[in-house]
């Protein structure tokens, strides 16, 4: 497939998007670090449409510039060509309507859960006073903390601390939510019972979910689409619709459809990690 | 359940607590022994035979305690102190800030700083006593410089190492710089401005002393801690000296317990490690 060409994933038969969720497209995005004499090329003429209201992961092999294209999305950091826009407008820098959910927890350390969960409308001043501490409260009982308000992040376990974070983006009511790998790190059991949460709160809102991952199990179980990045400088490999009713259940990762995507999925990145590792040694 | 767990606490302070009463102890038994046995038998027992027994200290402790003047060197000392301390910490924390914050505040003054900061604090001092109109301006000055650098140092670093996701965090939910820097680099310093102080407070304590000895001082405790281990060695009396050492290890202990406490009670967040 050809690096440039457009990449499509939209749902031909779309269905009908709520209003409050956007169409995200990156238009050949490249990005490199370092000086141009010994500048390193981490993405390459990247074009992605990420359909809005829809669940669309991207998955590539470690350390191939995953976080670099959540920071541009996020409007952290500036591509060198190509442009990110949300429904047809592009992004001038970091806004409310793409709110991020970090690959490590990026609670504030000083701020107990609730102010945690409220910071974001406090400071712009939007929402106040009683009527936003029993939103936050309401939505913390939702994703499970009803008895962790008053905590500090470090007194919640791992599985607690994203779950707040979920929450804290979740109250800014954004048009698109970015994850950036938010489930690493957490044991087994946490994370696949924190992916039925995620699915759980996907179906209920159905904002455009952009789901950054390694792991290709998690990748087809969470996915409408299913993005395949290339090895430095990353590429759009395929992408791949998953094809997998919802709501979704551990069981259908063991159906013969799930396998053959994982067989495909496997395939593209095994070729990829190989070459990365071929170049470390 | 958590009053079962306070009483836990409450058993394992108690347990430190007795822990740290019995090794003052010991010491003292350890350290009367030693001076007893050069007097008894003239064996030097790791070389304290010269240093007079607690007991002698503990009488020379019991005179000076009523006279005014051994308390006026507390407060002359201690007020040089916390003036030279307040003030760098005033002078100190936006400074440090400023550095980390500003890349334009850093080049012009980041240099300079660093050539100053390997001075050591006595050696301002001859310097100072002559630029300062006053001995007192110039011991202030001198402990302004002992806990300035260690404060700016601190407040930097960990201006400057806090977690980028934080930042990013907040600015995607909208923080404005002014949101950046009160809500996030400040509060995330604090832990290192405590770290400053704690280690600026000691040095600040170095320092003073020092410079009491060296200035001289007043009379009637005016000259401060400093000047009455001067004075006592001077005098001759081993035991007052004594008694003005352990006085400056009360003073910094109290000085530091202070700092402890008040970051304990603006970080309640770093109270669960």
């Amino acid at each position: 497939m050809s690096s440039s060409s457009k990449v499509k994933t939209g749902n031909t038969k779309t269905k009908a998007a709520p209003s409050d969720s956007a169409l995200v497209t990156l238009d050949g995005v490249s990005k490199a670090y370092g000086e141009a004499w010994m500048s390193d090329e981490v993405l390459k003429d990247i074009s992605i449409e990420f359909p809005a209201g829809e669940l669309t992961v991207i998955v590539g092999p470690s350390g191939c510039g995953k976080s670099t294209l959540v920071n541009i999305m996020a409007g952290f950091e500036t591509p060198d060509t190509g442009s990110v826009s949300v429904d047809g407008k592009p992004i001038q820098g970091p806004a409310k309507d793409r709110m991020v959910v970090f690959q490590e927890t990026a609670l504030i350390p000083w701020q107990t859960t609730l102010e945690n969960v409220t910071f974001g409308p406090k400071m712009r001043g939007e929402k106040k006073g009683a009527s936003l501490k029993k939103e936050a409260e309401d939505l913390l009982i939702k994703v499970g903390l009803g008895e962790f308000m008053n905590k500090y992040p470090i007194q919640l376990s791992g599985g607690m601390q994203r779950r707040a974070e979920l929450a804290r983006a979740l109250i800014n009511e954004p048009n698109v939510m970015i994850m950036d790998e938010p489930f690493r790190g957490l044991d087994a059991m946490s994370r696949s019972l924190m992916q039925e949460f995620f699915l759980q709160l996907f179906d209920e809102n159905r904002k455009t979910n952009i789901f950054v991952t390694s792991e290709i199990d998690e990748a087809i179980f969470l996915a409408d689409n299913l993005v395949i990045l290339s090895n430095k400088p990353t590429r759009v490999q395929k992408v791949i619709k998953i094809d997998l009713p919802r709501p979704r259940n551990y069981k259908m990762l063991t159906s013969a459809k799930a396998f053959e995507y994982k067989r495909e999925a496997m395939e593209l990145l095994h070729d990829e990690a190989m070459k990365s590792f071929a170049v470390a040694k | 359940m958590s009053t079962s767990k306070s009483a836990l606490s409450n058993i394992f302070g108690q347990l430190t607590f007795w822990r740290g009463v019995r090794a003052i102890v010991f010491f003292l038994i350890f350290w009367q022994i030693g001076s007893l046995l050069d007097d008894w038998t003239g064996y030097d027992l790791f070389g304290i035979g010269l240093v007079p027994p607690p007991t002698d200290v503990f009488t020379a402790f019991l005179e000076v305690i009523p006279k005014h003047g051994y308390w006026m060197s507390w407060v002359a000392s201690f007020s040089r102190v916390l003036t030279g301390f307040l003030v760098a910490m005033l002078i100190g924390i936006p400074f440090g800030l400023m550095l980390a914050v500003n890349r334009y505040f850093r080049g012009v003054f980041f240099p300079p700083f660093e050539i100053l900061r390997p001075i050591p604090p006595l050696a301002w001092v001859p310097a100072s006593l002559i630029f300062w109109p006053t001995n007192e301006m110039s011991i202030a000055f001198v402990t302004f410089l002992g806990a300035f650098f260690t404060i700016v140092i601190n407040v930097l670093g960990g201006a400057r190492n806090i977690d980028i996701s934080y930042l990013r965090a907040a600015q995607s939910m909208g923080a404005s710089q002014f949101h950046l820097f009160w809500k996030i680099v400040l509060p995330g310093t604090l832990p290192s401005i405590f770290t400053g102080a704690a280690v600026g407070m000691g040095i600040t304590w170095e320092v003073v002393l020092a410079a009491e000895m060296i200035s001289g001082g007043g009379t009637q405790g005016g000259g401060g801690l400093g000047f009455f281990i001067w004075n006592s060695y001077m005098g001759g009396s081993l035991e007052q000296i004594v008694v003005g050492m352990i006085s400056i290890g009360i003073a910094g202990y109290l000085s530091s317990s202070a700092i402890r406490k008040l970051g304990f009670v603006l970080m309640p967040w770093r109270r669960l490690f």
